[in-house]
């Protein structure tokens, strides 16, 4: 079974945004770009589903500008066989994505799709969903537990209220939770070697897909600065403005 | 010399991420116990870092210089004594092997340098011989196809840990300079190979040095680095050219690290009703500190790709080391300071670094003995070309 796994690249979780002085977007100039989080543990399962026999190969695709082929490259370093590159300078929404990884499903043909459940940028969470939709497959969604057995996926999911358990015919959408698994470090001599693993490059044209914006970003503001916090002298003080001052209890 | 600037990122974002994931956090627990803990051991073999400059054909990554300095700068942002402990694999307890060892040697030692599962230590040194290393006393007298060793080796980097070392003793005592010396592997378990208990050091606690002591040891010949006898003591001198590109750049990493902390605590830390960053005297010192981690990072990074080049860097090695480790001091010292009290005080870790990058003036070369080396150099090259 091939699997699918779509990687996208963000803003480093470590860097500090900082919203451009004209509110239009977030300040990207010069500043650290890294995987998606949630993504890394879309590659960490695939590989795990390969090593254990389930998975022949691993295909990481990644959608934008060309810099996403260092994105790409570190999934190879982690365990991916080959990349995709749907290379375009368009703003990327997840519905031009989720065409896009469409148009890249139907050409490879995967047993399985694993993605992210969002990025970290932009917190959208709709792109696994709207491909599983496209594609009229089924799907599992904050996936913290992955079985293959038999042609059937079983998987455990992170809901409001505990866990629930899935059970789906192949192929099908997967999107991870953060405690589906904790990603390895690409080891340095496999990085080495990544450099050597391909990476095919598409367009979106060539896909035949329309990635024009359907959304207008109006306004991108900072979070209100967190005021002072209040030093409380005893338990009894601070159960006292809880009480009467924050009226929560 | 960078052969592709997108893996090297990678490598470098890896490197980066593993130090500020798993190394910084086990710092303090590092210095308490004076121990590495095996599970970090082993995410390090398992990361590749001990084979950074062993050649690919030996199961290493093979770095060029320029490649290897700047994992070192980011190796720098944590204790150095985790670097200690893979870094010799990489330069002192290794180098002898690649620059001058023989095919055989080769073969058999660095796949499993390359891969941590022997660790390499580099024994010059003596109790009467350190600045004045030519004039070391231990001896290897040929007898059939052996040679035996007798003498004390001191100050050890990784002694405690390693399965072989490369040794620097007399096989001419008829000559009593550098050309009397030459090079061998030692195993470990070889019989007569005495190791001493681990030093009581100022600090870099999690890294250890001993003395190696050496009684009626039997080496076998074909240990002999390169075959040939008098060269020890050149191939020694080349390890140490390499070693102290290597220390400069992490004495950078280390004094980028201590630089950060001093220029957080001094955003957060307010006197007289403002953080003191916004003090010109405070500012100074940060100021200062930047601008001499930034000519140090270039000089490191130009001698590394000169020696890349194939240029002989005996020159520009010991203006790197110099001023990187005289720069790093300084650096630690204004960290303390900016720091006010908490500067002396274990639990804000600067005064730990402070402790930790005194070494690095003294080891591979003294300041004092780089002094000499560049002076040397200029006087030789006037005296040919004045
Ligand atoms: C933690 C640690 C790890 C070490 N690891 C290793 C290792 O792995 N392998 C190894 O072989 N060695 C190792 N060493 C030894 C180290 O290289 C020596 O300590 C160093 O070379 C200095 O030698 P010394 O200690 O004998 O000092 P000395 O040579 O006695 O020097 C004492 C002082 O005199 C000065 N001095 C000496 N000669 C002159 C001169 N001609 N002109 C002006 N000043 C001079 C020196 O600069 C110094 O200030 C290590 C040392 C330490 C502390
Ligand atoms: C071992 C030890 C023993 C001590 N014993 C005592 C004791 O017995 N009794 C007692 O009362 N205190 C004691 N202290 C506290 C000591 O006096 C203070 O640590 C010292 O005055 C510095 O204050 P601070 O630590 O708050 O640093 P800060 O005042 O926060 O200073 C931090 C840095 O900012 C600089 N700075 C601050 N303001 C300015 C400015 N306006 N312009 C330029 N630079 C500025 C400082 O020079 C310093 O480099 C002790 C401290 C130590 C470490």
């Amino acid at each position: 079974m091939k699997i699918l796994v779509p990687v996208k690249r963000v803003v480093d979780y470590n860097v500090k945004i900082r919203v451009k002085p004209d509110g239009s977007g977030v300040d990207t100039a010069n500043v650290k770009m890294s995987m998606n989080p949630f993504d890394e543990i879309a590659v960490e399962e695939a590989i795990r589903l390969k090593e254990a026999g389930v998975a022949s190969e691993v295909v990481a695709v990644s959608c934008g500008v060309a810099q996403c082929q260092e994105t790409l490259r570190a999934a190879m370093a982690m365990g991916a066989d080959r990349g995709i590159l749907v290379q375009t300078d368009v703003e990327l929404q997840p519905l031009a994505v989720a065409k896009l990884l469409k148009a890249v499903v139907e050409k490879e043909q995967p047993g399985l799709v694993i993605a992210g459940k969002q990025a970290i940028d932009d917190d959208a969470n709709q792109t696994g969903q709207m491909l599983a939709a496209l594609l009229g497959w089924p799907q599992a969604t904050f996936a913290s537990k992955v079985v293959v057995t038999d042609g059937k996926l079983t998987v455990t999911r992170e809901v409001d209220g505990g866990l629930e358990t899935l059970e789906l015919p192949l192929p099908a959408v997967i999107t991870t939770d953060l405690r589906l698994n904790e990603p390895r470090f690409a080891t340095l001599p496999n990085i080495m070697k990544a450099k050597k693993k391909p990476i095919d490059t598409l367009t979106p044209e060539a896909l035949g897909v329309d990635v024009t914006p359907r959304l207008a970003t109006l306004k991108v503001e900072e979070p209100p600065k967190r005021k002072a916090g209040v030093m409380v002298g005893s338990v009894d003080e601070l159960i006292e403005k809880l009480r009467n001052e924050a009226k929560v209890i | 010399m960078v052969r592709d600037q997108e893996t090297l990122s990678l490598l470098l974002n890896t490197v980066a991420r593993f130090v500020r994931e798993r190394l910084v956090p086990a710092e303090a627990e590092v210095a308490r116990t004076d121990h590495i803990p095996e599970e970090i051991v082993a995410e390090m073999r398992r990361l590749g870092l001990f084979g950074l400059t062993i050649p690919e054909e030996y199961g290493g990554m093979g770095l060029t210089m320029e490649e290897e300095v700047q994992v070192y700068f980011e190796m720098g942002h944590t204790s150095p004594a985790f670097r200690s402990y893979f870094g010799t694999n990489c330069g002192i307890g290794s180098q002898a092997i690649v620059i001058d060892g023989t095919p055989e040697q080769k073969a058999r030692y660095l796949p499993r340098l390359a891969s941590g599962e022997l660790i390499g230590s580099f024994a010059l040194t003596e109790p009467g011989a350190g600045s004045d290393a030519a004039s070391l006393k231990t001896t290897a007298v040929r007898e059939g196809d052996h040679y035996v060793l007798n003498g004390t080796k001191r100050f050890i980097t990784n002694a405690p840990e390693a399965g072989i070392f490369t040794v620097m003793a007399r096989t001419d005592p008829m000559k009593k300079g550098a050309d009397g010396i030459s090079a061998f592997i030692v195993e470990r378990d070889t019989p007569g190979l005495w190791v001493g208990p681990p030093d009581v050091k100022m600090g870099q606690r999690g890294a250890h040095t001993a003395d190696v002591v050496f009684e009626n040891c039997r080496v076998p010949a074909e240990n002999l680095i390169g075959g040939v006898e008098g060269q020890g003591f050149k191939t020694a001198m080349k390890v140490l050219d390499k070693g102290r590109i290597a220390i400069a750049a992490t004495a950078v990493g280390v004094a980028e690290r201590m630089l950060q902390d001093a220029l957080r605590y001094a955003c957060e830390r307010e006197q007289f009703g403002k953080p003191i960053a916004e003090f010109q005297l405070v500012q100074a010192m940060l100021a200062d500190s930047q601008a001499e981690i930034y000519a140090a990072r270039c000089m490191v990074l130009d001698a590394a790709r000169r020696r890349d080049a194939g240029e002989n860097v005996n020159l520009q090695a010991a203006c790197a080391k110099m001023f990187a480790t005289e720069m790093c001091g300084r650096v630690a010292d204004r960290a303390v300071q900016i720091h006010g009290g908490a500067g002396y005080m274990a639990e804000y870790g600067i005064e730990r670094f402070y402790r930790d990058v005194r070494l690095f003036r003294i080891y591979e070369g003294t300041t004092q003995i780089q002094q000499l080396v560049i002076a040397r150099n200029l006087i030789r090259k006037e005296k040919l070309y004045g």
